[in-house]
């Protein structure tokens, strides 16, 4: 059986353009929602407070539930359906930090018991301090800086041979973001700054296999989070889990298109590269369409079965694995392209 | 070639042999004694997000700590000073800085120099400003002995911590410290988390206070407190109400005998009221005190003082020689049984605030097992048929390795006692799909290679060789994200890390090593013509 009959030639690369507007869109519409709702929707892993998972003996809905917490002082937290229908199960999110907060998930279960009776099940209570928020976020936020800054150091090093340049990079970039980090800048900016520091030392040290992987990344991470944004979902510890798997996944798939390009280059010489491009894009569609496939399906599996607690984690990798396949054909690859159009023309000669 | 094929089939076989082996103990539950004594007998841990059970980070308030210390030192110093007749107007603690103090007399000043030289070789003296013609200094704590105070706090809150949830029954509990004064505690399994937390979260400072008698309760409330006397309070909830009392105590300050001294405490039952308390011994010392303390004042109140609120205040009838000593209020079994366990396990040395609590309950754990497992199969199985509908032979080939892909992980997360969460479950669902990745680069190439007119076996060789090196680059990247996602991360986290690292370790053995195995079978040693992918 075959989906892709084999001497398939689909002029991927011809589209870039309409792509490039495609991918910007989408980023633009990430960045506009973001800062239309004030910043990404952190759950409380990060910014703190409370989450209580109640399961009731019978129906109610989210405005008694609230009700009931008036009692205690708690009727301006956020109250939610979750998991299955049939369940009875309910989010409560109290989002207050400065109140003691050891003693909010006993208060809850207290004005629940009052209210419904004792049928109240307390499945899960989740407390992190205002302090502990802080630093899950900045160790989150690093996590996925150091996986870029690694995969550039090895696309690079593996790809051009490039490994004093790439550990140049990491030296510069280790110390950008010391120096930056001296002068107080919040985690936030200083990955920005980290992030345009390693694009700008990519170009400069001709790095362009790296390049190309880590806007695709980048890109990938980025709309995944628009996505999270629309559907106000919640950033928490396993949704960067699940993040940095986007990465890994979208790094999977550019490296292997990559990979393709770079046998093809050194096969056909003679060849325009951005015929060698597109070849190696259609010779490895099968794989991708296929890979993409299987993986979709157990996500989905996950997604339709696994439960309320893993459901946004599935989600997210639902979109990314979809995004981060688009990107490896429609923005990695391209990039690498223009690349070589501007800056590399020598090194084409030379090779 | 055959003589290779031998070596890499005992190979594997070798393999499934071990992974099997570690395994056994978390499928039986239960081995019998000759197994754990040669062969490995750990299972595969669970998470607390899926056995259900309380994740808590305690913060130790170290400075409450480095506050206790200077206390401590102001107190014993005093002391000295009288020894040495050096007579002050002012000794305080003065932050968490140091100690200042005023002294009467200019001339005593190399007397107390070389006290402090001679005792307390922690602090450093500065002069300050005189003071209406008296001399000040300010004692001033050294940094490093700062740092060593706070960090035995913290060692020390562990120790007593890890005492009280030894006593109080936790199977496999696991206390460790963490940067900033930090402990992490996971209690698996635990059901009343509220009781838990009562229990880790009580400083337990038993302290035994003279009740002042010579002067009023009424006044004191006014303001005038007496020097060298402090209000506490009684408080007392009614248990059907939920309404607090509370009872205001003048006491003296000085504490006339604390917990430090004790020996046990036990849950008693009293026969006239049928209530539980807790009877507790002192030492040697203790007891010594104690008699003293009882012995002159005879008639008067003792407060018995927890945290800083007044258990009771019984009236001392007789000199009680012995060292034994009752603590009485309206406990229940379990209230009496844990103020028993946190008096044994002693004092923490500061206090401790909860800044992170997670807690799952055992129905929930339960779920997401269920849940996790019912999508891997579901999953599963249909990639599986998928695989052997669009490559028929080899795409059974590589179900084949993408099952034994699982035993692998599993019997990874048994050799490295690893644990496994709803987000690890997550893992290895996501490592399916991507096992097989490794197989589909494969079964593509040797497509392509086929395309090209070449024989089954040229085929797969060069199938194989050309799809190792990107195999090799893409699983490699995969596997650098996790060892990140492994340092960074906590708790669930770290076990998806972990599933997703041993994921791509087996899966290159499997997809690659196993696969080439059976495939060099059929279409080499068995010499199969048609070669079905």
């Amino acid at each position: 059986m075959q989906f892709i009959k084999p001497g398939i030639n689909v002029n991927f690369i011809g589209k870039r353009n309409i792509a490039f507007v495609f991918s910007g869109l989408m980023i633009l519409a990430t960045i506009v929602l973001l800062m239309w709702r004030g910043g990404p929707n952190y759950g409380v892993d990060f910014s703190g407070g409370v989450l209580v998972q109640v399961k009731m003996a019978q129906k109610t809905s989210p405005a008694e539930i609230k009700k009931a917490l008036r009692v205690v002082d708690l009727d301006d937290s956020i109250v939610q359906e979750f998991g299955e229908a049939g369940q009875f199960e309910y989010l409560i999110r109290i989002r207050k930090t400065e109140v003691e907060l050891s003693t909010l998930g006993d208060r809850v279960e207290q004005a629940l018991n009052t209210a419904f009776g004792k049928n109240v099940e307390i499945r899960r209570v989740e407390m992190v301090g205002p302090k502990v928020g802080k630093d899950l976020r900045q160790k989150a936020l690093f996590a996925i800086f150091y996986s870029i800054l690694f995969i550039a150091i090895y696309i690079s090093g593996r790809f051009e041979l490039k490994w004093l340049m790439s550990i140049i990079m990491a030296i510069c970039l280790a110390f950008v973001v010391y120096i930056t980090s001296g002068f107080g800048v919040s985690v936030t900016w200083l990955i920005v700054i980290a992030l345009i520091v390693t694009l700008t030392l990519c170009l400069f040290l001709n790095l362009k296999y790296a390049l190309g992987a880590i806007i695709a990344i980048i890109h990938d991470v980025v709309i995944t989070m628009g996505f999270f944004a629309l559907t106000e979902r919640e950033i928490s510890l396993s949704i960067i889990a699940a993040f940095l798997t986007i990465v890994g996944y979208s790094l999977n798939d550019t490296i292997i298109v990559f990979d393709r390009i770079r046998e093809n280059l050194r096969r056909f010489r003679r060849k325009p590269f951005e015929e060698t491009m597109n070849q190696s894009i259609n010779e490895t569609l099968s794989r991708t369409i296929l890979t993409s496939g299987t993986t979709l399906i157990v996500i989905l599996a996950l997604y339709v079965l696994g439960g309320g607690v893993i459901h946004d984690f599935a989600f997210a990798l639902l979109v990314g694995v979809v995004v981060g396949t688009y990107s490896s054909v429609f923005v990695a690859s391209p990039i690498l392209l223009i690349w070589e159009g501007r800056f590399g023309k020598k090194g084409q000669k030379k090779a | 070639m055959s003589k290779s094929l031998t070596w890499r089939s005992a190979i594997a076989l070798l393999a499934i042999l071990v992974a099997v082996v570690y395994l056994v103990p978390s499928i039986t539950g239960k081995v019998p004694a000759w197994w754990s004594n040669i062969l490995p007998k750990d299972k595969i841990r669970l998470g607390l997000d899926l056995q259900g059970g309380m994740h808590l980070v305690l913060e130790v308030q170290a400075a409450k700590a480095i506050e206790n210390h200077l206390e401590r030192v102001v107190d014993e110093m005093k002391g000295d000073l009288r020894e040495d007749k050096v007579r002050y107007v002012l000794l305080k603690r003065q932050g968490l800085d140091g100690i200042t103090i005023t002294l009467m007399r200019s001339k005593d000043e190399t007397v107390f120099r070389d006290m402090v030289a001679a005792g307390y070789p922690d602090f450093s003296v500065e002069s300050m400003p005189e003071q209406n013609g008296r001399p000040v200094f300010q004692l001033v704590l050294d940094p490093k002995a700062k740092i060593q105070i706070m960090k035995m706090a913290v060692e020390q809150a562990l120790e007593t911590i890890r005492n009280r949830i030894d006593q109080f029954g936790v199977s496999e509990p696991d206390i460790r410290p963490q940067e900033d004064n930090r402990l992490l505690i996971q209690l698996p399994g635990i059901k009343d988390s509220k009781r838990a937390i009562a229990l880790i979260g009580k400083t337990a400072l038993l302290e035994f206070k003279l009740v002042d008698e010579e002067n009023s309760i009424q006044e004191a409330l006014k303001g005038n407190i007496p020097p060298g006397d402090e209000i506490l309070y009684q408080v007392s909830v009614d248990r059907e109400t939920g309404h607090e009392r509370k009872t205001p105590f003048l006491l003296k300050k000085r504490t006339a005998l604390t917990g430090e001294y004790l020996t046990d405490a036990r849950v008693q039952i009293d026969s006239r009221y049928n209530e539980p308390y807790v009877s507790i011994s002192f030492d040697a010392r203790g007891a010594r005190l104690f008699e003293q303390v009882t012995g002159q004042n005879i008639k008067k109140r003792l407060a018995i003082v927890l945290d800083g609120k007044v258990n009771s205040a019984p009236v001392i009838q007789d000199k009680i020689s012995g060292g034994k000593a009752q603590i009485t209020g309206r406990y229940t079994t379990d209230e009496a049984r844990d103020l028993a366990i946190v008096l044994r396990a002693g004092a923490l040395p500061a206090p401790v605030k909860i800044i992170e609590e997670r807690t799952v309950g055992p129905s929930l754990g339960k779920d997401s097992i269920e849940k996790g497992f019912k999508s891997m199969l579901i999953g599963g199985i249909i990639v599986i048929i998928f695989m052997v509908i669009y490559y028929g032979l080899s795409g059974a080939i590589a179900d084949l390795a993408l099952l034994l892909n699982i035993l692998f992980i599993m019997a990874g997360l048994a050799f490295f006692s690893a644990t496994l969460t709803l987000p690890g479950i997550a893992g290895i669902i996501l490592t399916i799909g991507m096992s097989v990745d490794a197989n589909v680069l494969i079964f593509e190439r040797i497509r392509e290679e086929i395309r090209l007119g070449k024989t089954p076996r040229t085929a797969i060789e060069g199938g194989y060789a050309k799809a190792l090196v990107t195999i090799l680059d893409a699983q490699l990247t995969t596997l650098i994200v996790a060892l990140v996602l492994f340092q960074f991360g906590t708790g669930p986290v770290r076990g998806f890390a972990v599933t997703l690292s041993i994921g791509i370790v087996a899966s290159l053995f499997t997809a690659i090593f196993l696969t080439r195995i059976i495939f060099d079978y059929l279409y080499v040693k068995r010499n199969v013509k048609r070669l079905s992918i």
